[in-house]
């Protein structure tokens, strides 16, 4: 039986009389991707905030690999191997590829005095890495800014992956992209999962998440609508769960009457 | 779509366009500025080409850009970091009147009096990098108030002091021999006299990009100006880098301003002030992003040495040197006018690349 790698149990988060999260528990696996569904304020920016360190939860427990920790910082995150790529993906347009990699973490060569970057090494480094990750870069100089969305995500994930994560948390990663462009990141999200890395995949789009995910966990205004592996549910079950039907049949109606009403209206 | 052609191997036109060796050259940061230079080099060569075409030509050329040339090196250090100093131009007066003060008042080796100097504009650099840090208020602003502090300073100190706003017979100091020798010699080569300001520049420049280009903190330098959030959350930390870049210009500014006082035996109370902005416009002019994150120390260089030529050019052609400023004026706006053209040629040929690549995707 594998162990979960990360695992919160009955978070809870306050701000101030505001409950933006309450009793939810999460268990990513090493190998999987656990996917964190919900709508626009459902608490999935709130849960990968605790679960990469930026606040800490008002109750609940936090373990990895088994020990229960408390994180005060992302950098404490970040050294344990819990890697978090967020939207703007902290990647600088203007810098070539190669720097942007290994930009805070820059390979070095040379006595004391006279150290200096190892430039042959970051880019031969930065094109194996893509290469694995199935993108072909002849120009480790070109600017960032010229790349498309989909390849800027995914020099993002490479780095978090190059510098030892162990859990991924990728946070609508998809989002901002066309089909491709987002096939080009799932492909990266399953490449992420077969280096045995626990990813864990934010998203409001269920197309996105069904194909990639081995768990799903929907969040709702706050709580936990349930968790599920991808044998207990089926997709039509989850876009169901994860829309509410009461509310779009009321939409529904509300949209159909006021055509009706544009059609017949004298104005 | 299966999840097996989600695997499948990447195909090898999934990539940006070849981009050409001549338009790959109008990628680089300098090369507005380095047509600029021919532009007014041939332009001065046609109108004075007795004078211009000789290697005393070229001497006068380099000695005119040379301070000019150190302290834009610094400026466009801290301006890729995303900051500006205003203060660095009545910085080099400060500094040669301190120096110049302590060595003739109290009698110390000029050298010593220099030491202190040093030490007091690295205090002066850091604390405008402190509080750009610390506030988060504009740097514009913060070292404008440094800069007129200064500028008070200057003048009241020195009345107070010498009764006149003028520090003079610094070359009676003890050391000032050797510290002329070291800050500001002249030799002869070619047969013409050069000047070390001119070694200076060449080195600091070399060292400069050397950083700038290969170095860790060079990387951060970028990174601090390009977006400093990004800079922070890769762990880069942008608070010091952007203090030991203010305190750059600022032993920048000392530097040139122990170069004023030896060559001049004296120091002015005005000295430097106004220079700030040519500081800036030769940085500006070499192809360097006024928001930051983006240029090049050899492109300042290139900057700087626009302005020694114009500075030289207008001397040697026997026009009014009344004009001088305008004429300042106006190649600068024809200097950013041809930068902001390349700019957008080098960033119209990667959208245009980066468009077909995307179409081409697209109807995969």
């Amino acid at each position: 039986m594998v162990e979960p790698i990360l695992e919160v149990r009955n978070i809870t988060k306050l701000f101030g009389s505001v409950i933006a999260l309450s009793n939810v528990s999460v268990k990513v696996y090493p190998g999987e991707v656990t996917c964190l569904l919900g709508d626009n304020g459902a608490g999935k920016s709130t849960l990968i905030k605790i679960l990469s360190g930026v606040y800490p939860p008002t109750e609940g427990e936090y373990y990895f690999e088994g020990r229960p920790i408390v994180l005060r910082s992302p950098r404490e995150a970040r050294a344990l191997g819990i890697a978090t790529v967020y939207q703007d993906l902290s990647l600088l347009p203007l810098m070539p590829i190669w720097r942007n990699f290994f930009l805070g973490a820059e390979p070095e060569k040379g006595r004391n005095g006279f150290r200096r970057l190892d430039v042959e090494f970051a880019k031969r480094t930065v094109r194996q890495e893509l290469a694995q990750m199935g993108i072909d870069i002849r120009d480790p100089d070109q600017p960032v800014g010229t790349m498309s969305g989909g390849e800027r995500q995914s020099i993002a994930i490479a780095r978090a992956v190059y510098f030892g994560a162990k859990v991924l948390i990728l946070d609508e990663p998809t989002a901002a992209l066309g089909v491709k462009q987002a096939a080009l990141v799932l492909r990266h999200i399953v490449q992420a999962k077969m280096r045995n890395l626990g990813v864990i995949f934010i998203t409001h789009n269920p197309q996105h998440a069904y194909p990639v995910g081995d768990r799903f966990i929907i969040l709702k205004r706050g709580r936990m609508l349930g968790a599920w592996t991808k044998a207990e549910l089926s997709r039509e079950e989850m876009i169901r769960s994860m829309s509410d039907a009461e509310e779009l049949e009321a939409l529904e109606s509300e949209l159909g009457q006021l055509g009706q009403r544009n059609a017949a209206g004298p104005n | 779509m299966a999840i097996e052609s989600w695997q499948r191997a990447p195909r090898a036109d999934e990539r940006i366009v070849r981009i050409g060796t001549v338009r790959g050259l109008f990628r680089r940061v300098e090369v507005g500025a380095l047509i600029g230079a021919v532009v007014i080099w041939v332009f001065f060569a046609l109108i004075t080409p007795t004078h211009w075409l000789t290697i005393l030509g070229v001497s006068r050329i380099l000695d005119s850009a040379s301070t000019l040339g150190i302290m834009a090196v610094a400026v466009a250090l801290l301006m890729i970091g995303g900051e500006f100093d205003l203060s660095t131009g009545v910085m080099t007066g400060t500094s040669g009147l301190i120096a110049g003060m302590l060595a003739t008042q109290l009698g110390i080796s000029l050298w010593a009096a220099m030491l202190i100097s040093l030490g007091f504009a690295l205090l002066v650099g850091y604390f405008n990098g402190w509080m750009v840090v610390k506030t988060r208020l504009p740097s514009f602003i913060v070292t404008l108030a440094t800069f007129f502090v200064l500028r008070g300073a200057n003048v009241g100190v020195t009345r107070l002091v010498t009764a006149r706003v003028l520090v003079s017979n610094i070359d009676q100091t003890i050391g000032f021999a050797t510290a002329r020798a070291f800050f500001d010699l002249e030799f002869p080569l070619f047969g013409v006299s050069f000047r070390t300001s001119t070694i200076w520049w060449i080195a600091i420049a070399l060292i400069a990009t050397w950083v700038l280009q290969r170095t860790r903190f060079g990387n951060w330098i970028f990174a601090a100006g390009g977006d400093a959030n990004a800079a922070r959350n890769s762990g880069v930390p942008v608070e010091r880098v952007k203090i030991v870049l203010f305190m750059t210009t600022a032993a920048a500014a000392w530097l040139v301003g122990m170069m004023s006082i030896v060559r001049l035996r004296s120091a002015v109370a005005s000295e430097g002030i106004g220079q700030e902005f040519i500081y800036i416009i030769a940085v500006v002019t070499g192809g360097n992003l006024l928001t930051g994150g983006y240029g090049s120390v050899v492109g300042a260089c290139i900057g700087a040495l626009i302005f020694g030529m114009a500075r030289v050019g207008i001397v040697f052609a026997g026009w009014d040197t009344d004009w001088f400023y305008s004429f300042l004026g106006i190649m600068l706006l024809v200097a950013v006018l041809v930068n902001d053209y390349t700019r957008r040629r080098a960033e119209a040929i990667s959208v245009a690349a980066a468009k077909a690549r995307t179409e081409e995707e697209e109807t995969l």
